[in-house]
């Protein structure tokens, strides 16, 4: 079957999805945090506990069956990667715990080796804490300087120069608050050069991410947005940054010998990988994969654009509503502010209607500011969500301004 | 019920805090900041001797968190530093103890819903963390800002 000829089959997909199908306060559940974590297919559920049933035992070690097997799932997986990104090699995939710890890795590791005092490092005002922090410890540990390029008022990112200290550019590919999508592949023109990390965690789930199209030089991911297990995730970095870094962490697994004189590191990806991996994640990463592969992620971004759309235009006409984002290049992100009623009280009285949504900073405080709110109610869309959703959220609304009125 | 949280009463505090704004003179003041969600407040007290004689505060958060700072001032008043954390004790045992009684707490005991919204207890007891802290700091002189 090819993926132009599949039909999108909404209702089918829910079946796939098992904690769907529950009341929550007497109502059906209404899932629309998926920015914050997205839910599994039983299809991943089952992988993982089929692995650990079946197959299970430690990898790049032992001699035996069991061993062979999980090295050969674990490794398949990671090919898996390889080719979801287009990544030129499966050598460039790291497995790490989510895309905090890659972008905390790319800091600690190349940025501590390449940025020095009087360097500078340019992130956007949109980022997550994530990938604000980790360079703000390296500019304090280094002498480096941080400098953010602004975002207009409906949530784009600015033109921005770079300079000759600019010693990296680290942005997000999808804002987890505003929705934005960054123009990445002009960032990387712009870059001219200087080495680019972005931060995919909210883009993977939802459009097609070819690194080798977008030219950064690290892209970071999470399993735990893309339908697979938490405590996961995927750097990718480009071979010849990531053998002239220095590895993270010491360990097993990540050293070609060791003696008490001298110690010899495993080539890629081995080096950044110490210790025991999450190998049962890794291999429902694998699955989530071949799972969103199945549906085409073509056919996620056509469908889930048309319901932002839908919600967009129904979340508008809730009077004493104001969208804030409003670029013209949005994914399935809609954050919003109700006159007069704190995005926490909207929140409680949505979920006493069975409706998930986040409220608060979205780790994201000084984009906060940026707008002028202390809060904002944050609905997230992905591809099992559906227009008679949209339909409930509107009507909790309605209840919620009921209450305050 | 949600109607149990949003009582009438909050609702009202909430709309229109009693003791929003500065007070002309006040012998200690604290910052409540809640980092879950960024709800934040300033409270300044007038101690006279041993007795709050006034409290005020300013501030943005949900209407949980200003109702209750609302109802946290009015009470206040009158009542001496030692009252004053009996009071927060009791009020905290409110929201967290199914077993626990609203006797004494007069209009305080409109929160006794909040218990059954474990995330929203902290927006409950921001201003009277803030007011613990305003104790701590305090001295007998009145500063003017």
């Amino acid at each position: 079957m090819t993926t132009a000829t599949k039909v999108f089959d909404v209702a089918a997909i829910r079946q796939d999805f098992p904690i769907l199908h529950q009341e929550i306060h007497g109502h059906p559940l209404v899932y629309l945090d998926n920015a914050a974590s997205a839910q599994k297919p039983r299809q991943v559920i089952d992988a993982i506990s089929r692995f650990y049933q079946t197959d299970y035992s430690n990898i790049h070690r032992g001699v035996h069956a069991l061993s062979e097997r999980s090295t050969k799932r674990y490794e398949e997986a990671r090919i898996k990667v390889q080719k979801f990104i287009n990544a030129p090699s499966a050598r460039e995939i790291i497995f790490v715990r989510g895309t905090t710890e890659a972008i905390n890795m790319v800091a600690q590791t190349y940025g501590r080796k390449n940025i020095g005092r009087g360097d500078e490092i340019l992130i956007t005002a949109l980022e997550h804490h994530s990938n604000i922090v980790p360079w703000q410890m390296l500019c304090e540990e280094t002498g480096a300087k941080l400098r953010v390029i602004p975002v207009d008022d409906r949530g784009d990112v600015s033109n921005f120069d770079v300079h000759a200290n600019t010693k990296l550019i680290a942005v997000a590919h999808i804002s987890n608050v505003l929705g934005t999508v960054l123009p990445i592949r002009e960032i990387v023109r712009r870059a001219n050069g200087v080495p680019v990390l972005v931060d995919g965690a909210q883009a993977v789930p939802h459009m097609k991410v070819d690194v080798e199209a977008l030219g950064c030089d690290f892209y970071c991911f999470s399993s735990h947005k893309l339908f697979g297990p938490t405590g996961l995730g995927v750097l990718y970095g480009k071979t010849a940054l990531l053998e002239k870094m220095p590895p993270y962490q010491g360990g097993g697994d990540m050293i070609a010998s060791v003696t008490f004189e001298k110690t010899t590191y495993n080539t890629l990806p081995f080096k950044f990988e110490a210790g025991t991996p999450d190998i049962a994640g890794v291999v429902g990463l694998g699955a989530a994969i071949d799972y969103v592969e199945q549906i085409g992620i073509e056919n996620i971004e056509v469908y889930e654009a048309e319901l932002l759309e839908y919600a967009t235009r129904e979340l508008s006409q809730v009077k004493g509503l104001r969208i804030v984002g409003t670029a013209n290049h949005k994914a399935g992100v809609i954050s919003f502010v109700l006159e007069g009623i704190h995005p926490h009280d909207v929140g409680t009285i949505l979920d006493r209607q069975g409706i998930a949504v986040r409220t608060g900073h979205h780790c994201a405080q000084p984009l906060m500011d940026r707008f002028g709110v202390p809060a904002t109610t944050r609905a997230s869309l992905a591809f099992y969500n559906t227009k008679e959703e949209i339909d409930a959220l509107v009507r909790g609304l309605a209840k919620v301004k009921e209450i305050f009125d | 019920m949600i109607d149990d949280l949003y009582q009438e009463i909050i609702l009202d505090h909430s709309k229109k805090p009693r003791n929003f704004g500065h007070l002309d003179a006040s012998s200690a003041h604290a910052e409540g900041f809640n980092p879950l969600c960024g709800d934040r407040l300033t409270l300044e007290i007038l101690l006279e001797g041993d007795v709050v004689k006034d409290a005020r505060f300013v501030g943005a958060g949900c209407a949980i968190s200003v109702a209750s700072a609302s109802l946290m001032t009015e009470t206040l008043k009158g009542k001496t530093r030692a009252e004053a954390e009996k009071l927060f004790e009791r009020f905290h045992q409110l929201l967290t103890n199914d077993a626990a009684n609203a006797d004494d707490l007069g209009k305080l005991a409109v929160f006794s819903g909040v218990r059954e919204y474990p995330a929203r207890v902290k927006c409950a007891t921001l201003a009277w963390h803030t007011l613990k802290a305003a104790l701590e700091n305090s001295d007998e002189e009145v500063s003017t800002e």
